[in-house]
């Protein structure tokens, strides 16, 4: 691997501190236990997870690179291809689904332009359909970037979320 | 309302207040002081198990098993290193009651691992939560800095000898690491498979340890039960049926959200505390126990009461007390379909029935739904779901064939209609 590659991959001292910080959480030699949270940061960080970003975190762990990819591509919140800057997931299960959770869904996509598993051409947005997030009751919902949930949605909430999303 | 006044709202009475998640309010009004006396008066750990025991608190988290019996099989005096393990990994579809304890209530639940941990011998506890709610994970993690910067967690608590540590292990989405063994195989960093049983966990849990795991509003009753009594939790339900429980209400109704009311409580009341059915449509059917319990038409369900043997005498399961309301509007293909592709995608992979199954029940329904069902296909889809139930490591499988087989069982009409007239009947 070239350097300059080598160097896109490092992350940041503060992913680092926080991976340290998961690490921690486990006795010490259990450092693989800390693969999923070093995965989410490592995401966070990069928006996604490329092989050799996979590969980087597994060192960081002592564990086999193979393993940290099990794990990768397991785990459906992980990206282990590139996605939108925006990745907006709707959940549309059955308790979501009958509280309107498809009509969302139909008005993500055709604001959009895009159906799920799909990114917008200039790289803005991703859209996803979810499984269950444990929040049925303020169904329709959505997450964005993984991490923030939008619940109680209507076509105007969602407009307004997208309109704020650059 | 307090932690100290035995009120039917075991984990939810924080909710009123101005700062539910603080410390400040949980101290204020109780928090802490069962841990307290347990470990400064040397409380014995029979004791507790036996008033757990007393309380007939059962699993909420689906399984419904008795509390104070699962305790009882780990060996408390073994001298390595034991674990406590809270599944906080809530995605059965409908239920999202713990999101609100640990939202709202983190410190009761932080006690109740605590005492656990004092209880089982175990210095280190690990809270598992769902990955698709990082901001309540967020949340709980402040509460984990704040009760170790009180003095709740760490060393030496209240001057004793006895340690624990709790951490939070942030889940990624995976269905399946709700089923406990899989969520071991989680915190150790692995893909999220369960495990053959026997061994339990009790024997061989997370690192090969002995290991308790409960679902987070079971250890969060604990405070309550040794505040209080297990005859006052008993109390609370009926016979076997011990305590106060989270209902959490979805679907067609006006009001969804969560409502703890005491086991044994009639559904219709509980439906009229949701707000009833939404704006004047009739009940058609309800799912009492999330995604995996099977379906109850709404007639035999208003006759049932909120608890473990009246659901399971009706035919279906209390499950995480996760009901799913559908009113008459409701296409039972169409949502059986949605369900069964939600098994499909979550199955991990490991069983060949479910693997194969559940996509091959999925695809059936489908071509239902859409037009294009063949007059065997009723048939063929009881065949499927009965050779994958009982025939899996673990309950995925059953989960993924009990919506099918009550489906079919109760609207067989609607799908028969779907196959003759290629249409809806509704």
């Amino acid at each position: 691997m070239a350097k300059s590659d080598k160097d896109s991959l490092r992350l940041s001292q503060e992913s680092l501190n926080q991976i340290d910080a998961e690490v921690a959480k486990y006795p010490a030699d259990q450092k693989q236990s800390a693969v999923m949270g070093a995965l989410r940061i490592a995401q966070g960080e990069k928006g996604w997870l490329s092989r050799e970003l996979v590969e980087y975190v597994a060192n960081l762990l002592d564990m086999p690179a193979i393993a940290a990819y099990e794990v990768a591509t397991f785990y459906n919140m992980y990206d282990t291809q590139s996605v939108g800057r925006h990745k907006i997931t709707v959940c549309t299960n059955l308790p979501c689904a009958l509280m309107g959770a498809n009509e969302i869904g139909e008005h993500l996509k055709k604001r959009l332009g895009i159906g799920y598993g799909e990114t917008t051409e200039d790289g803005r947005f991703t859209l996803k359909e979810g499984e269950c997030m444990g929040a049925c009751g303020d169904a329709p919902m959505c997450l964005h970037n993984n991490h923030v949930m939008h619940t109680h949605l209507t076509p105007e909430t969602v407009d307004a979320l997208l309109d704020k999303l650059k | 309302m307090s932690l100290l006044t035995p009120s039917i709202k075991v984990c939810s009475w924080t909710q009123d207040f101005d700062a539910p998640a603080s410390l400040a309010t949980y101290v204020a009004n109780g928090g802490y002081q069962a841990l307290r006396r347990v470990i400064t008066e040397k409380i014995s750990g029979d004791d507790i198990i036996a008033q757990l025991k007393l309380s007939a608190l059962r699993g909420r988290g689906g399984a419904g098993f008795p509390t104070g019996l699962k305790w009882s099989f780990m060996p408390r005096a073994f001298p390595g290193d034991k674990y406590i393990v809270c599944n906080s990994d809530e995605g059965e579809p409908g239920t999202f009651k713990d999101r609100d304890i640990l939202r709202y209530n983190p410190h009761q639940l932080i006690e109740g691992m605590a005492i656990a941990g004092y209880v089982l011998g175990a210095r280190v506890g690990y809270n598992y939560i769902h990955g698709e709610i990082f901001e309540i994970y967020q949340i709980f993690e402040r509460a984990l800095n704040e009760a170790r910067e009180a003095g709740y967690l760490g060393e030496n608590l209240f001057g004793t000898d006895f340690c624990f540590q709790l951490h939070a292990h942030h889940g990624y989405g995976a269905y399946i690491c709700g089923e406990e063994t899989a969520l071991l195989e989680s915190i150790e960093g692995k893909k999220g498979q369960p495990r053959f049983k026997p061994p339990f966990p009790a024997s061989f849990g997370l690192y090969g340890k002995p290991t308790t795991i409960n679902n987070t509003e079971t250890l969060a009753s604990v405070p309550w039960i040794v505040q209080h009594g297990g005859q006052a939790f008993l109390e609370l339900g009926k016979p076997n049926n011990g305590g106060a429980k989270m209902f959490s209400v979805s679907g067609h109704v006006n009001k969804p959200g969560n409502y703890e009311v005491g086991l044994g409580t009639p559904f219709a009341e509980l439906l009229e505390m949701a707000g009833g059915v939404r704006n004047g449509h009739k009940l058609k059917a309800v799912i009492p126990g999330g995604s995996s319990a099977p379906v109850l038409p709404g007639n035999i369900m208003m006759d049932c009461t909120l608890d473990f043997d009246s659901i399971a005498k009706a035919g279906s399961m209390l499950g995480s007390g996760a009901v799913i309301v559908m009113d008459e509007t409701v296409c039972m293909v169409r949502a059986l379909e949605r369900l069964a592709y939600f098994y499909f995608e979550e199955s991990c992979g490991q069983c060949t029935p479910c693997r194969e199954g559940t996509g091959w029940m999925y695809r059936v329904i489908h071509r239902i739904e859409h037009g294009q069902g063949r007059p065997e296909d009723l048939e063929l889809l009881n065949s499927v779901a009965s050779k994958i139930g009982g025939h899996t490591i673990c309950a995925l499988g059953d989960a993924a064939a009990m919506p099918v087989q009550s489906f079919l069982k109760h609207f067989g009409d609607e799908f028969a209609y779907h196959v003759e007239h290629k249409r809806c009947m509704v």
